[in-house]
C-alpha cells in the first residue's frame, strides 16, 4: 500500500518534472531531429510491447486466451475509425462474450 | 468569454475553441476506461485520481497500472511511465516558442502539455489561436479526464472479478487505440513488430514490467543508428 503510493507519487513527479523540462530548458538543447526521432520510436515500442503483454501474457508465461480474437475485434474498430471508447469497449464486450462461451 | 458576440465561421480564435471542445469531450471521455481499469489493475480509488491529477498523461498512466498489475516492480512502472512521458518534454519544447508564455504561467502550461493539447495548439494559424487552443484544450482535457477517471474508478470498484468483464482485453486494446496512430511510416511499423518480438520472447526470462524497458531498449538503438538515413524496410529482421 505504502510501497504503491509511493510509486504513484514518484511516477507523477517525474512525468511533471519531463514536461516543465521542455518548458524551462533552452530549446535548442530538446530541438535536435535526433532526439524527437528516438522519443517517436520509443513511444512506439513501449506501447506496442505493452499490447504484447497485456494480450497474450500472464504471470510471466505466453498466454493465448480470449483477449486475442478481443484485440483482433479493437484493430477492426481502429482501422474503420472508431472513437477510444468504442475500440476500448467492444474489445472488452467480445472478450467477457467469448468467456461466457467457455473461451479461457 | 466572448461566445455571445456574432463571430465570422473563419475567426481563427473561436475556431480554435470549438476545436478544443470537441478534442476534450472525446478524450476526457475514455477517462472512463482508464479510471476502471486502474482498479482493476489493484490500485485504489485514491490512487488512481492521484495518477490523473498529477501526471496527466494517457499513455504513461495506462503503463503504469498496466505493469503495475501484471505482477511487475514499482521501479520498472516508473520507468515506463517516466519514458512514455519523454514525449511530452519535446512538447513543450515545441510549445515554448509559439505561446511566448511568462515565467509564471509555465508550471501549469507544462501539467497541461500533452499529445491533445499540443496537436490544437499547433494546428492553429495565429498566436493568439494557438494558445486559445492549447489552454482551452488542456484545461478541457483536465477538467474531464479527472472527472471521467473518478467516474471509471468508482463503476470499477463495484466490479467483481475483471476477466469476466473482459477488462484484461479492454487494456490491451486501450494500449493498441494509443499506438494505431503512431504507425505510420516503416520504421514506426519495424520497431513495433520488433517491440512484440522482444516482449513476448522474454516474458519468460525476466522480471514482469522488465521486457517492455527493454523493448524500448531496441527503439533507442534503432533511433541512433537509423538517424538520417531513409528508414531500413527489414529492420524487423
Amino acid at each position: 500500500m505504502t510501497a504503491l503510493w509511493g510509486g504513484v507519487l514518484l511516477a507523477g513527479l517525474a512525468c511533471l518534472a519531463i514536461k516543465l523540462a521542455g518548458h524551462v530548458l533552452p530549446e535548442h538543447w530538446l530541438a535536435q531531429p535526433r532526439v524527437a526521432r528516438v522519443a517517436a520510436l520509443v513511444t512506439v515500442a513501449l506501447l506496442s510491447a505493452l499490447v504484447a503483454v497485456q494480450a497474450a501474457t500472464d504471470g510471466g508465461r505466453v498466454v493465448l486466451d480470449a483477449r486475442l480474437p478481443a484485440l483482433a475485434v479493437a484493430a477492426v474498430a481502429l482501422a474503420l475509425r472508431a472513437p477510444f471508447v468504442v475500440v476500448v469497449l467492444l474489445a472488452a464486450a467480445t472478450a467477457a462474450g467469448l468467456r461466457l462461451l467457455g473461451m479461457p | 468569454m466572448r461566445e455571445t458576440e456574432d463571430v465570422t465561421p473563419y475567426d481563427p480564435v473561436s475556431a480554435a475553441r470549438r476545436q478544443a471542445v470537441s478534442v476534450s469531450l472525446a478524450t476526457g471521455l475514455y477517462g472512463i476506461s482508464f479510471g476502471a481499469l486502474s482498479v482493476a489493475a489493484g490500485l485504489s480509488v485514491p490512487q488512481t485520481m492521484a495518477l490523473s491529477l498529477l501526471m496527466f498523461s494517457g499513455g504513461s498512466q495506462f503503463a503504469f497500472i498496466g505493469v503495475v498489475g501484471g505482477g511487475g516492480a514499482l521501479g520498472a512502472a516508473v520507468a515506463s511511465a517516466a519514458l512514455l512521458g519523454a514525449r511530452n518534454g519535446l512538447y513543450g519544447a515545441q510549445l515554448t516558442p509559439l505561446l511566448d508564455l511568462p515565467w509564471s504561467r509555465r508550471l501549469p502550461a507544462a501539467q497541461l502539455t500533452i499529445d491533445e493539447s499540443t496537436a490544437v495548439a499547433t494546428a492553429q494559424p495565429t498566436r493568439a489561436a494557438a494558445r486559445v487552443g492549447f489552454w482551452w484544450t488542456g484545461v478541457g482535457v483536465y477538467l474531464l479526464w479527472n472527472l471521467f477517471t473518478l467516474l471509471g474508478a468508482l463503476a470499477g470498484d463495484r466490479l467483481g472479478d475483471p476477466r469476466a468483464y473482459g477488462l484484461d482485453a479492454a487494456a490491451a486494446a486501450a494500449f493498441l487505440a494509443l499506438v494505431w496512430p503512431r504507425l505510420a511510416g516503416r520504421a514506426a511499423q519495424a520497431v513495433a513488430g520488433a517491440a512484440v518480438v522482444v516482449a513476448l520472447a522474454t516474458t519468460s526470462l525476466l522480471p514482469a514490467g522488465v521486457p517492455v524497458l527493454l523493448a524500448a531498449l531496441a527503439a533507442v538503438v534503432v533511433g541512433l543508428v537509423t538517424t538520417g538515413r531513409p528508414p531500413v524496410p527489414g529492420a524487423v529482421r
